[in-house]
């Protein structure tokens, strides 16, 4: 048996001209990859320039800021009851808008889903127009859907309530249509054997097994809405937006830190309910989209 | 059909004469009282969705007259934005749709670039601070905590939120969209990351533990390697949402094409409305696709050497 050694120079010559590429990049490699990073730096060098990066405009604005946040504490307390009212309105009025805007959206989506979903409708052109369908509905911004809701509704939470809606219908109508792809066959084949046409086929084998799929992820989607319903007040579409909008307007930085402290609650509020309620749903095994 | 056994009386269940046994009698009263349990909390799940239902429909003026009067007036709004285009006479048309289109071409630019500078940004705090926040890595409770809080601090607030503050302290421009999308990017991100952090193979950490690595050292030879991957796939994914961001952000001053966009809603600019979604669409549809071809070659690539 060959006893152990330390390792020549010789024999690492002779190991990397055996095989160069263990001990170095082929150069082509080496000069793509710097090349790429080349891009890169220059790319961001580049926007550093172009959005006015500069360092006595970052320090003033640091400045700024940091006498912005010194404002902001100790938080403000509203001092009677009938003030803290008012934060505490707009709050709830952001979570009827997210609950109404996900219910509303639930609703439309379910039936959508089926015509989405390869293993109801079996014509590829169908679901496949019907997917891009869904893809359009979510390329729509939720606050650009407010200002045109605005225009129709007027201000206040009901523009709010369908942006949320209209922008979330095609989350749920995919996340769903995922969901119908994803059962199991054999009920759907017992259905049939039995003589159940396709509107049994649907109500009896797809939806028991989909119903706890869907709506653990309309809670989810009532999570993500709570958090943007929060910002659609900025435009005039209902909730604490406006409030928080009208605070830093006016610079009343300590009330825009306790409002934004309300915010947080009611959004970790809302987070542990739905995954309370899920847990409730279907069971230990959490289902995450 | 769900409590038919339980309904009907004990007596009639069949064979009830010759099993009159405590066995199928404690059978019966389990199955009663299961049916009955049941039956309560579906009538108090109904109870209180009906309830948040009827709260929300009042707070939140959900009126069915004022929606059925404002059908007309949404109607009249998107036939309204929607250009005039005669076979005939396309390109002019064309050409009238789209008349600023080199100022959006530039805002456009701005827009996607804002995204670019903020996702980089984010990544940078979102990496630093996702190891110091994975489970798995840091033994020390009180770093552990703080670095959760603070990515929880800086996803949690819209970026929108950040962006008018941010306006305020760095004046309007571009400049205050990066630094907000870029805060609640690492926010966002930071939480992803150390999510993945969490769920490498241990070996090679306990390998250069047992080398005598210090932490930034283990960090580097045995977590990186393993996670990149799926760090850079985030990475793109977050990337197609901050385009999405950057294009509305101009909203409250921050920079890029959501400016127009506000501006051609309030003045009543119609055409103009349809002609920048018919921008951002294209863009953001251009930028999911080639995201999509990068995430892909990228995941595939280590799945190979793996």
């Amino acid at each position: 048996m060959k006893q152990p050694h330390d390792v020549t120079a010789a024999e690492i010559a002779a190991a990397r001209a055996r095989l160069p590429a263990a001990f170095a990049a082929p150069p082509a490699r080496v000069v793509m990859t710097w090349s790429a990073w080349g891009l890169f730096a220059a790319l961001v060098l580049y926007t550093l320039i172009a959005f006015n990066f500069a360092p006595a405009r970052l320090w003033d604005g640091l400045g700024k800021l940091g006498f912005v946040l010194s404002f902001m504490l100790p938080p403000y307390v509203w001092p009677t009851w009938e003030l803290f009212l008012e934060p505490v309105t707009a709050i709830g009025e952001t979570l009827a808008m997210a609950f109404l805007g996900t219910l509303l959206a639930s609703l439309v989506a379910l039936p959508l889903s089926f015509l989405g979903a390869k293993n109801v409708l079996r014509a590829e052109w169908m679901h496949f127009g019907v997917r891009r369908g869904f893809d359009t509905l979510r390329a729509f911004e939720q606050l650009v859907l407010a200002l045109i809701f605005i225009r129709a509704f007027g201000l206040g939470p009901l523009a709010g309530i369908f942006a949320i809606a209209v922008s979330d219908i095609g989350v749920l109508a995919k996340l769903f249509a995922e969901a119908i792809e994803n059962i199991d066959r054999k009920q759907v084949e017992g259905v049939r054997a039995s003589g159940g046409g396709p509107l049994q086929v649907i109500r009896l084998a797809i939806i028991p097994q989909v119903l706890p799929v869907m709506l653990s992820n309309a809670l989810y989607q009532l999570e993500s809405n709570t958090r943007s319903a929060t910002i659609l007040g900025v435009v005039g579409a209902g909730g604490v937006g406006f409030l928080l909008y009208d605070r830093i307007s006016a610079n009343n930085w300590d009330e825009v830190m306790s409002i934004v402290l309300l915010i947080l609650v009611a959004v970790y509020a809302i987070d542990a309910f739905s995954g309370w309620l899920r847990g409730k749903i279907i069971g230990k095994n959490d289902y995450r989209p | 059909m769900p409590g038919s056994i339980a309904d009907a009386p004990l007596s009639s269940a069949p064979g009830f004469a010759a099993n009159n046994n405590a066995a199928v009698r404690r059978f019966h009263d389990r199955y009663a009282a299961m049916v009955s349990r049941k039956r309560r909390l579906n009538l108090l799940f109904f109870l209180g969705f009906a309830g948040c239902l009827a709260v929300s429909m009042v707070i939140g003026d959900f009126d069915p007259v004022k929606i059925w009067n404002g059908l007309p007036r949404l109607h009249e709004f998107i036939a309204k934005i929607l250009p005039v285009l005669r076979w005939d006479s396309l390109g002019a048309d064309l050409a009238e749709w789209f008349l600023p289109v080199k100022l959006w071409l530039k805002l456009l630019l701005e827009t996607v670039l804002i995204a670019f500078l903020a996702t980089v940004f984010g990544v940078c705090g979102a990496f630093l601070l996702s190891f110091p926040a994975s489970r798995n890595l840091t033994r020390n409770p009180a770093i552990l905590f703080i670095s959760r809080r603070v990515l929880e601090i800086a996803r949690t607030v819209p970026d929108l939120v950040y962006a008018l503050i941010f306006v305020f302290c760095f004046g309007i421009g571009p400049l205050a969209g990066v630094l907000a999308i870029a805060v609640h990017t690492t926010g966002a991100l930071g939480k992803l990351y150390s999510e993945v952090n969490e769920n490498i193979d241990m070996k090679p950490v306990e390998g250069l533990r047992a080398a005598g690595a210090d932490w930034v050292q283990m960090v580097r030879y045995a977590v990186v390697p393993q996670v990149l991957p799926n760090h850079v796939s985030y990475t793109l994914l977050r990337f197609e949402i901050n385009v999405r961001s950057s294009s509305i952000i101009g909203f409250v001053g921050a920079g890029g094409l959501g400016q127009e966009i506000r501006t051609a809603i309030s003045f009543q600019y119609y055409t103009d409305i349809s002609a920048l979604f018919l921008l951002i669409l294209l863009t953001v549809v251009t930028i999911d696709l080639v995201c999509e071809r990068i995430r892909h070659a990228f995941i595939g690539h280590e799945k190979l050497a793996a």
